[in-house]
């Protein structure tokens, strides 16, 4: 099957300026050398810590930015260096749902006006008028077509999100990518909205790009899923193998911190990963391996040679030296690389000595879960 | 505009805000019942506070009364008044030079007494006045605003050399002497210029200058709005839909930006109306025999031992109008306040 968008090597780097001539001095490297596909009617669940670049890889793919590097086709164009212009008839088939349901709608705009929007931007003219089309689109999101008129501030965070969506929706889009559409919300509302999403997506056949940080949303939705830590995908896989067998051993500590709704489970799940340290800065990220810094089975290999992203089993793409439920499965070029890069100092910046620890349940969960669910909105 | 709602418009209304914690507090309002649903902007939301803040009505009372009295100047002189450059030596002691009778020759006649020396009438002269206040006030904070709004808007928008550039310009602005350079520019003033009479030149110039120096104060703030604004999402959500530059500034970021530049004009007038005041007092105002306040507190310097009340009535007049610009400017900004009004 074609895929519907193709990403080849795609790198966003924010200049960091300083002193009275703005000479660059550096860049956070926030979205550093991406390769996926989205196929047709499929969901892929983008995840990741805070920082990690899943929303800056967001609006490269809608191009509110413009990538430093890399290639972004959608149906086989090429659109990563096309201006307001260039993209505006694209615009119609690529839309986004935005994370905070009260910064993206105009608190000066009736709700008729922002979704009536799509239309008057692309010079479209709905069949039976605007107005019929815009209380088609909030009857179909589930709101009261009635509320045409009303103002986003009478409305509350559940139902501005519904709005954001009919307004994605308004122009039949192909490919939504929604940027953490729901983190914002109240947990009752998430479902809703998340369900909202599901059912459109049977409906109209969208395509989705789902970023979010909560990984049981995530597998709620997605088909696909891709792992991003410090602006690299560590690990794409479909859901079930991602979910059951990760073979990364960030994912795998991402999965050892969803927290366990069912007490009288809790202790089947034995084996908490808890990562030590932070995120390194994305401004100088560690070399050869980004993880090797909190990875508990670093080696010299891993701090001078990146792993490459590869398909390790069917379906499964890894970028990793050592990679976990690895039963079978080679990893040939990394053998290969071992003896070139062997005889390179290794990097001095020493790895904190982490370790697997299956710890005692309430302060690891709460921590691992502190780590990988913190709130974040990069660029803002 | 709404399609009628039958039964449910009430039900609905209080239904719809449920969880909003933010829901402004006239719930009388949304309940008027078997209307159909129609929003209610920030704008009147704003006006029902508005109309809730005693002090912001009374000054905007005032602020309408003295309009009027501008606009209708001639007529109510006619009605109360003297012309008012008409001399009226009958009512001036000949000996002292200060008007016959007490409290400044306050009498029937003379509503508000008559100068001291040549007897002009007061009343007519505070009444003219008024609309050379208003007149230069009105007009500098509109040209101010103008100017501000635009400048500040690009510097914000589009960031970068150009916001640098602009934000020096400002400081500049606001660092020079505006009132040595106003006197200074007024003294070379020609007595005609592009069909302007002398007092019509010193009025234009008036405008001008407090209207230009004015600007970098609203640019200031509108940058910073812009600058905030830009990174909204629903700027994002604009651009996603595939907006230029253009339809962002105009649809999405200047509504957002009217209420602070309402605001700031409005208190701006107070300011316009004191410096004016002060300029005319420094002679650097408008020409006599037109009346200005700030010129009939600089002639009765010369009286105020024999005659204070000549001093006291123009300077009455000052206090009263900035005050109530003052009471209805702050109402409009607490009406407006963002954090209400999202």
């Amino acid at each position: 099957m074609e895929p519907l968008l193709k990403v080849t090597g795609l790198q966003k780097h924010f200049p960091i300026r300083k002193g009275l001539l703005q000479r660059q001095t550096g860049a956070v490297k926030a979205v550093d050398g991406l390769d996926f596909e989205v196929y047709p009617g499929e969901t892929l669940g983008v995840v990741g810590e805070s920082g990690c670049g899943k929303s800056t890889m967001g609006r490269l793919i809608t191009r509110l930015l413009e990538p430093t590097g890399g290639k972004i086709e959608f149906q086989g164009t090429d659109i990563s260096h096309l201006g307001v212009a260039g993209m505006r008839p694209l615009r119609r088939d690529v839309q986004m749902i935005f994370q905070d349901p009260y910064g993206s709608l105009n608190p000066r705009h009736t709700v008729g006006s922002i979704v009536s929007a799509p239309f008057k931007l692309q010079g479209v003219e709905p069949e039976g008028g605007v107005k019929k089309e815009v209380q088609r689109l909030l009857g179909l999101v589930g709101l009261n077509p009635e509320h045409y008129n009303r103002y986003p501030h009478e409305f509350s965070g559940g139902q501005r999100q519904r709005i954001g969506i009919a307004r994605a929706l308004a122009l039949k889009p192909k490919l939504v990518v929604a940027d953490e559409p729901v983190s914002a919300l109240d947990v009752s509302i998430q479902a809703q909205v998340v369900n909202l999403l599901d059912d459109l997506q049977d409906e109209l056949g969208l395509t989705y790009v789902f970023i979010a940080h909560d990984l049981s949303v995530v597998r709620h939705v997605s088909d696909r899923i891709a792992v991003m830590y410090l602006g690299k995908i560590v690990e794409l896989a479909d859901r079930k193998s991602l979910y059951e067998s990760p073979m990364h051993p960030y994912t795998k500590a991402l999965m050892s911190a969803v927290p366990v709704p069912d007490p009288r489970r809790r202790g089947a799940k034995s084996e908490r990963i808890l990562l030590q340290g932070d995120v390194p800065s994305p401004i100088a990220p560690p070399p050869g391996c980004r993880f090797h810094t909190r990875c508990w089975k670093a080696t010299d290999l891993c701090r001078t040679q990146e792993p490459p992203l590869l398909e390790l089993r069917p379906g499964q793409r890894v970028a990793c030296h050592h990679p976990e439920n690895a039963e079978g499965v080679t990893v040939p070029e990394a053998r290969q690389s071992v003896d070139v890069t062997i005889t390179k100092k290794p990097e001095p910046a020493e790895p904190e000595a982490t370790e697997p620890e299956p710890e005692a349940e309430a302060t690891a969960d709460a921590k691992a879960e502190a780590e990988v669910k913190k709130d974040d909105a990069p660029g803002e | 505009m709404t399609a009628p709602l039958h039964e449910t418009s009430a039900g609905e209304a209080t239904a719809t805000v449920d969880g909003a914690p933010d829901a402004p507090g006239t719930p009388d309002k949304s309940g008027s019942g078997g209307k159909a649903i129609e929003g209610r902007s920030p704008w009147k939301i704003a006006w029902t506070r508005l109309k809730r803040d005693k002090l912001a009505l009374a000054g905007a009372f005032v602020v309408i009364f003295l309009i009027l009295v501008a606009i209708f100047a001639p007529v109510i002189v006619g009605l109360l008044g003297h012309p008012p450059d008409e001399f009226h030596e009958d009512q001036i002691d000949p000996l002292f030079g200060t008007p016959i009778g007490s409290w400044g020759g306050i009498n029937g006649d003379f509503l508000l007494g008559v100068e001291p020396v040549n007897g002009r009438d007061v009343f007519s002269r505070i009444v003219y006045g008024a609309r050379i206040s208003l007149l230069v006030a009105f007009l500098a904070a509109v040209f101010a605003v103008f100017l501000g709004t635009i400048l500040g808007i690009i510097a914000g928008y589009f960031g970068g050399w150009i916001d640098a550039a602009l934000s020096r310009v400002m400081d500049v602005m606001l660092a020079f002497p505006q009132l040595l350079f106003t006197i200074a520019l007024v003294s070379v003033l020609p007595n005609e210029l592009l069909g302007l009479d002398g007092s019509g030149v010193r009025i234009a110039a008036l405008v001008l200058v407090i209207g230009f120096f004015g600007w970098p104060y609203v640019g200031r703030i509108v940058r910073g709005q812009t600058l905030s604004l830009r990174n909204r999402e629903y700027v994002e959500a604009a651009q996603s839909l595939g907006a230029g530059r253009f339809y962002i500034l105009r649809r999405e970021l200047l509504p957002n930006l009217i209420a602070p530049i309402t605001v700031y004009a409005t208190l701006m007038i107070p300011t316009n109306i004191l410096t004016e005041a002060a300029l005319s007092f420094l002679g650097a105002g408008v020409k006599p025999p037109t009346a200005s306040w700030g010129q009939m507190l600089s002639t009765a310097i010369t009286t105020y031992e024999s005659d204070p009340l000549f001093m006291v009535i123009p300077g009455l007049a000052i206090f009263i109008t900035v005050l109530a610009f003052n009471l209805f400017g702050d109402g409009v900004r607490d009406a407006l306040d963002p954090k209400g009004s999202r």
